[in-house]
């Protein structure tokens, strides 16, 4: 859910759009977005899954102190999503998403 | 190893400014940020500024974030962006880890005559069953979200706490198309400005006073919160049986304060005091912001959580009181400017806010004089 309007920031910029995956599937994303917001955007709130519960997190700071919205990216797990931006082509997977991962 | 005259850390309106005041003097400045873009969290504020016109009152924070930028490299601040700093190797000395254009990071260790510790704050949580769920965040992340990145958290949200933070982010949320289901507070009245709390009540927003979250709950399938269990609270601050109540949200703010951001600071081996008003645990120093450890200062929310009109002042006087050290202000130039910027900060907390806060700063800097 993208913000196309708003009454102080005014309209949205058009901005190019990348590709990247998410756990083997693309989507197309804003470029310049942080992977977090990027999939926020797209109704995507679970970045990763506990080491011992398995249980779901997701955004919780957005500024990178929490260390809560981490994945595996390009290969490297726990990757602060929040804020590292999306890149063509970048490779992004649930951290944990199955059991044999963790 | 590299080595500078003042080295910064963190580039929000603390360090900013402090990069400012002290590079116009011709001293050497390198200011640092783990950020690819710098201003700290100045940019997501979109509200207007209190004050009077000295501290930019009536400006938004977004506008007054882009001022200070200019100024930066007008006064020729060095900036490196995306770098951490992740520790401290010797005697003022702090490693970083920067990642460059290609990609690739590196670890330079960047020693300086003077450190300004300007890391900003962290938000508080509060641990309701079901607080970990995706979709229960810090009102400060969904403010991120929608003013930065311009994506809403969610549709339905259901703010906890009514300070300033929870009001103005409740406010913002709607701004950018969200419906607030709620504003849940602990305490028997409202916590923020009047005029924050005016704008909530006036759309409608029902504020949930002497109230808690109970605990927060997935939908059915689902590993999302999709709604929340209130109950009401005693005078005592204990729920009251049979006073629960359900609401529907897919999104939990939680605006229950900050604490300062200390880590770098205690590594550095500066000395932390209590003071609850401020956030808890923060770094002791004196009316130069400089810390028990001669040459190391802190400056911003780091010094205590106020706001950022402090902030940037606490930074100027960092900024000046290091220049002066450096040798680049005369004493008589230096007091004048020292003088101008305590009288602002001292205007900033007046009122019955502002008092309680202007308290708290004393007991800290008596606590710092101590190691003088």
């Amino acid at each position: 859910m993208s913000i196309k309007k708003h009454p102080i920031l005014g309209d949205a910029p058009e901005v190019e759009e990348v590709t990247v995956t998410l756990d083997g599937v693309p989507i197309k994303v804003e470029k310049g977005q942080m992977i977090a917001a990027a999939l926020l955007e797209k109704g995507i709130r679970v970045n990763r899954y506990t080491h011992k519960n398995h249980a779901a997190r997701g955004i919780f700071c957005g500024i990178g102190q929490c260390t809560d919205c981490v994945m595996v990216v390009n290969g490297q797990r726990n990757v602060r999503t929040c804020i590292t931006p999306v890149e063509d082509g970048m490779v992004i997977e649930t951290q944990n998403r199955t059991e044999e991962q963790e | 190893m590299e080595k500078r005259e003042i080295l910064i850390i963190g580039a929000g309106p603390a360090g900013l400014a402090a990069s400012i005041e002290a590079a116009r003097t011709g001293a050497e400045v390198l200011l640092v940020d783990e950020n690819d873009t710098p201003g700290g969290q100045l940019f997501k504020q979109i509200h207007k500024f209190f004050g009077s016109a000295k501290h930019k009152a009536g400006t938004r924070g977004i506008h007054i974030g882009q001022q200070l930028l200019e100024q930066t490299k007008e006064a020729g601040v060095e900036f490196w962006l995306n770098t951490t700093a992740v520790g401290v190797v010797g005697d003022r000395q702090v490693a970083l880890v920067r990642k460059n254009e290609d990609g690739i990071s590196e670890t330079i260790v960047v020693e300086a005559e003077k450190i300004l510790v300007a890391c900003g704050g962290a938000e508080n949580a509060v641990n309701f069953d079901g607080w970990t769920l995706p979709g229960v965040m810090g009102a400060g992340a969904a403010q991120t979200m929608v003013n930065v990145r311009r994506v809403l958290p969610g549709r339905k949200i259901l703010m906890v706490g009514s300070g300033n933070v929870g009001l103005i982010v409740s406010y913002q949320l709607m701004q950018a198309g969200a419906d607030v289901v709620g504003i849940v507070e602990a305490a028997p009245k409202i916590g923020g400005y009047c005029v924050h709390a005016g704008k909530i009540r006036r759309a409608g927003v029902p504020v949930y006073l002497s109230h808690t979250v109970l605990h927060a709950d997935a939908g059915e399938g689902s590993e999302e919160v999709s709604s929340a269990v209130i109950v009401q609270l005693d005078e005592r601050f204990q729920p009251i049986e049979g006073t629960e109540k359900r609401i529907d949200c897919d999104t939990i703010c939680i605006a229950t304060g900050l604490r300062p951001q200390i880590k770098l600071s205690t590594l550095l081996g500066v000395k932390n005091g209590f003071i609850p008003e401020l956030g808890g645990w923060m770094p002791i120093h004196d009316e130069n912001m400089e810390t028990n450890v001669k040459g190391v200062f802190a400056a911003g929310d780091t010094a205590g959580v106020e706001e950022a009109s402090t902030a940037m002042d606490e930074g100027r006087m960092a900024g000046v009181s290091m220049a002066y050290d450096l040798g680049y202000l005369t004493e008589e130039e230096a007091a004048e400017r020292k003088q101008e910027i305590a009288e602002r900060l001292k205007a900033l907390r007046l009122g019955p806010f502002g008092e309680r806060r202007q308290n708290a700063k004393d007991r800290i800097v008596a606590e710092g004089k101590k190691h003088e």
